[in-house]
């Protein structure tokens, strides 16, 4: 079991999902980058700069 | 409770008259017995509502002409309730009243907010606050509810898990301002609201001291400085929130505050997105649904936090909220007749 970083749901890694796979937050929806069995962290995003 | 309840709406021909009719004539477990109008008393309510053509042969009817039915939904003017209590009570058991007149629990909040002294003080606290998120629980034994004023409620609804989860600098202000349709202002006309006038308008209608305002302190046991701009739409409303975060509290902090207090509801959703365009909640696609959007942002700089709600006035601001109450008060399920999930692009 995973902590999501964003919101802290926990998260159930699917079997089979390797590192580096991009899984996706049940709870808050951010793209979650797999670090290891019970790991995430942020996938990198593209940030809109929306006239910034 | 399986079979069909009897119900009518007092005050029909208004926007959230409408509105209720609308969603209870869709409703599996309800059967809209009369509707009232004095105004429009025998036409049919096709005539104010033509969205509902074909969907109902229902004429207005006068007050005078009730019969009695399992439960009354009241959506009359603000203050005549609270004197013809009596008559309204007699002939159902069961009423969800949608003015403000059984909202505020304090009989002296009347004189302040409303410049009135209240005829039934003694009731004030047989109704429940009609927000179901806070009150669930009170509702399922309530014969009476009072809904709440739909600024009210897009400010309650966001702000009530900081304020629960004690997240909240207490010595700092709290400061809403909701971005209000034109709807909220009902479908009296006036020369505000005579097009030239309206249209294009970003309007500054309610500064300070908004009614709604003695709701949200009552609700959230806290001073709230909340002012209200009227703008180019017709129903929606948004509100932008600040308030200061105690000290080394973090975005996971209000997640799980929102989690916690919002993770089963069904009608609450939040929204916050890293990408996209609806980044952050919207009225515009909220139109017609029954949802309260809520998303936030924190400023680590300074420790504010930016609370932001969204919803359709005359849905989770009124009709939507009045027939979910119903919905936990009878024991149905509580999305029953309220699943319109709203339209994209619109």
């Amino acid at each position: 079991m995973a902590e999501c970083p964003t919101c802290g749901a926990n998260i159930t890694i699917p079997e089979g999902t390797e590192t580096n796979q991009i899984i996706t937050c049940p709870d808050c929806g951010s793209e979650l980058e797999v670090t290891g069995p019970d790991a995430v962290k942020p996938a990198p995003q593209e940030e809109e700069d929306w006239g910034e | 409770m399986t079979e069909k309840i009897r119900v009518s709406i007092v005050g029909a021909s208004g926007y959230v008259g409408g509105e209720l009719l609308r969603l209870l004539l869709q409703h599996p477990n309800a059967e809209v017995n009369q509707v009232t109008s004095e105004r429009f008393a025998a036409k049919p309510v096709t005539v104010i509502h033509p969205n509902l053509r074909t969907q109902t042969d229902l004429k207005f009817c006068s007050v005078n002409d009730l019969e009695k039915v399992d439960l009354m939904f009241i959506a009359l003017p603000h203050a005549k309730l609270m004197n013809d209590f009596d008559k309204f009570s007699k002939l159902a058991e069961r009423i969800i009243d949608l003015s403000a007149d059984f909202r505020l629990k304090n009989p002296e909040d009347y004189k302040e907010w409303y410049d009135v002294e209240h005829p039934r003080a003694e009731l004030l606290n047989d109704f429940v606050y009609g927000i179901v998120e806070l009150h669930r629980e009170e509702m399922k034994k309530a014969n009476y509810i009072s809904s709440a004023g739909c600024n009210a409620t897009a400010t309650i609804l966001p702000l009530y898990p900081l304020f629960k989860n004690n997240l909240v600098d207490l010595s700092k202000p709290v400061i809403a301002e909701a971005k209000c349709g034109s709807s909220e202002g009902g479908n009296k006309f006036s020369e505000a609201s005579h097009h030239p006038e309206r249209s294009g308008c970003v309007r500054s209608y309610k500064p300070s001291g908004h009614r709604h305002t003695a709701e949200m302190i009552q609700e959230l046991g806290n001073q709230i400085n909340f002012s209200a701009t009227s703008i180019e739409m017709v129903r929606g409303i948004l509100l932008t929130a600040h308030v200061f975060l105690k000290q080394g509290l973090t975005e996971l902090d209000v997640w799980k505050a929102y989690r916690k207090e919002y993770g089963d509801e069904p009608f609450i959703r939040i929204v916050k997105e890293r990408t996209g365009i609806y980044r952050y909640p919207e009225p515009k696609i909220l139109s017609g649904s029954n949802f309260c959007d809520i998303g936030f942002a924190l400023d680590e700089k300074t420790g504010r936090l930016v609370v932001i709600g969204a919803i359709d006035n005359l849905m989770k601001g009124a009709a939507g909220q009045a027939v979910h109450a119903m919905n936990v008060m009878l024991g149905f399920d509580e999305k029953m007749g309220l699943e319109f999930m709203g339209l994209h692009p619109i």
